[in-house]
């Protein structure tokens, strides 16, 4: 079966630094894929690669069976490939139904719409409202995005997300800054995805990555040291050693 | 989300120029050059405000709309003014597209010194170009035909007041439209949120370049105006002072608001008369003195100003 992403030894140099050095990864369609290591060994940088928001030096990454190497960021989200911010990159001053909305508008082709209101486009409304039902976000569908407590607002970072229906989601550390208490909410979003749709997602927390992962990346230094099943990472030695020691030992 | 409906408030802003007709017929040629120049800000506001592009040189745009029209008229014996203004529209539209490549990319700091720039190209080239433009003399001996055949320019200014607001009544229901479109809202998805936008599946910068044509295409189609009310074209519809005095307006008035553009670009002419009539020297002293007041006491602008007021009065 054709793998739903293929990266193909990615670097990434900036002067005499490598952020990512012949990183090669590949997901089969529907994988729930952790990406794990230290801060600083570059995972996000490789996802800045993999949805093109940087050039890789070198390498190739491909969805499904497409080159996408030199598309830009917004012909890989056309192809399928949506990605999450570690850090909320939301529109601020948009209410949270306008930026759903927004999200939905660009995939079906309505953004260029200049004729009719973004109020009559009903289909669009309809679904990005049934998506912050979903999210249970829909009591806050008229609520200004930066008047959000930060713990939903990682909820619209997903949403905006989904509304472009993702084959593949690329998700930076989705439950960041989140209490711990509110972090199972996010991933049971995650749990109730569409089997097919394929994510690979960068998270510090282990008893999540554990719990959600079906195979697991871990980089250190801009490389990948090893990828596996949960047992097998937690059972390797040299991941124990620069990475896991701490968590499994606590 | 704005439902597109009009409010009763809108339609009582656009009664006021109405009303002005049968009130000042006295100042029916300032009423006219305040209608082209606020349609002017209505197009960059519409950069500005909401796209979040800030230039220093969209009178380019504004100055090709006036030359076209006046060296139409004045040179080549074209003198029917609805083509002439489409045709100011056209050449600044034009000119807009190519340009947007350079301006939509890059910070404000370079988006700043390459409007500049391309103003300041177009007025020297205007300049340069005295045979055609008339230099620093300025362009006379524009003749205006009949506005469909019917109307006539008169000397007293009535057509020309009914033209430029009917020509700004109709841009304005475009712009209110497109603004309260899906389009709009992407205008406004990347001046709240650019670095968002490609991750949601968005071309930004062919956007940037759609709005910016607009934008030139109504700047340009307000110069016409201008130039066609006044009969006169002068070097400085592309000088550098046009442009910061139309971001001044738009800014007075309150950026990303349509109406914030009109009344700005009304407010700045009326005290700019004003003043200029008590002391025709000094009077960018007081127009400096108000720009400080509004910028400190009034966030927003004046429409900004006013939603304050409106919101005091609700809660009473």
């Amino acid at each position: 079966m054709t793998a739903a992403l293929r990266a193909v030894g990615l670097t990434k140099v900036w002067g005499a630094f490598a952020a990512n050095s012949d990183v090669s990864l590949e997901l089969a369609p529907g994988a729930r894929h952790a990406l794990i290591g230290p801060n600083g060994a570059g995972k996000t940088t490789f996802i800045n690669l993999l949805t093109g928001s940087l050039p890789p030096t070198k390498g190739e990454v491909f969805l499904g069976e497409t080159r996408v190497t030199r598309l830009t960021q917004h012909e890989r989200v056309k192809l399928g490939m949506t990605r999450t911010f570690q850090i909320n990159t939301l529109f601020e001053g948009l209410t949270v139904l306008e930026s759903v909305m927004l999200a939905v508008c660009e995939r079906t082709g309505a953004a260029w719409d200049w004729r009719h209101t973004a109020a009559s486009r009903t289909r669009e409304a309809a679904e990005a409202m049934e998506l912050l039902r979903t999210l249970r976000l829909d009591s806050e569908a008229a609520t200004i995005t930066r008047q959000l407590p930060y713990g939903k607002q990682r909820l619209v970072e997903i949403a905006l997300a989904l509304a472009t229906r993702p084959k593949l989601l690329l998700l930076d550390e989705p439950a960041a800054g989140i209490p711990a208490a509110e972090t199972g909410e996010v991933f049971a979003v995650l749990a109730g995805l569409p089997a097919d749709v394929t994510i690979l997602f960068i998270e510090h927390d282990m008893e999540l990555v554990f719990r959600f992962a079906e195979r697991i990346t871990v980089m250190v230094g801009g490389r990948v040291l090893m990828s596996g099943t949960p047992d097998e990472v937690s059972s390797d030695a040299r991941v124990r050693e620069v990475y896991l020691g701490d968590a499994q030992d606590a | 989300m704005e439902t597109g409906r009009w409010k009763p408030a809108e339609i009582a802003f656009w009664l006021v120029p109405v009303a002005c007709y049968f009130l000042f017929p006295g100042y029916l040629v300032l009423g006219s050059q305040i209608l082209a120049v606020a349609l002017f800000a209505l197009s960059l506001d519409l950069i500005l405000g909401y796209a979040g592009i800030v230039s220093l040189g969209h009178a380019a745009f504004f100055g090709l709309g006036a030359y076209t029209a006046g060296l139409l008229s004045a040179r080549w014996g074209w003198h029917e003014p609805l083509s002439a203004l489409a045709a100011g529209g056209v050449i600044a539209a034009a000119a807009g597209f190519l340009a947007s490549f350079l301006v939509v990319r890059g910070s404000d700091l370079t988006r700043l010194m390459v409007t500049l720039g391309i103003g300041l190209l177009l007025y020297e080239a205007a300049n340069k170009a005295a045979f055609l433009t008339g230099g620093v003399d300025g362009l006379s001996g524009m003749a205006n035909g009949k506005i469909l055949g019917v109307w006539g320019f008169g000397l007293r200014g009535h057509t020309a007041y009914v033209y430029s607001f009917t020509i700004l009544l109709i841009l304005f229901v475009l712009v209110r439209r497109l603004i309260h479109s899906p389009f709009g809202l992407s205008l406004r998805g990347i001046r709240e949120g650019r670095k968002r936008m490609p991750a949601i599946g968005a071309p930004v910068m062919w956007r940037l370049v759609a709005v910016y044509t607009v934008a030139a295409a109504i700047a340009g189609i307000a110069g016409a105006l201008l130039a066609q009310t006044t009969q006169f074209v002068g070097l400085d519809v592309f000088s550098f002072q046009r442009s910061a005095e139309l971001m001044i307006m738009v800014v007075l008035g309150g950026a990303g608001r349509l109406y914030g553009a009109i009344l700005g670009a009304a407010v700045f002419m009326i005290v700019q008369d004003y003043l200029s009539g008590i002391n025709p020297v000094y009077w960018q002293f007081w127009l400096g003195l108000l720009l400080v007041a509004m910028v400190l006491l009034a966030r927003g602008g004046l429409m900004g100003a006013l939603d304050a007021l409106a919101a005091r009065a609700k809660r009473r």
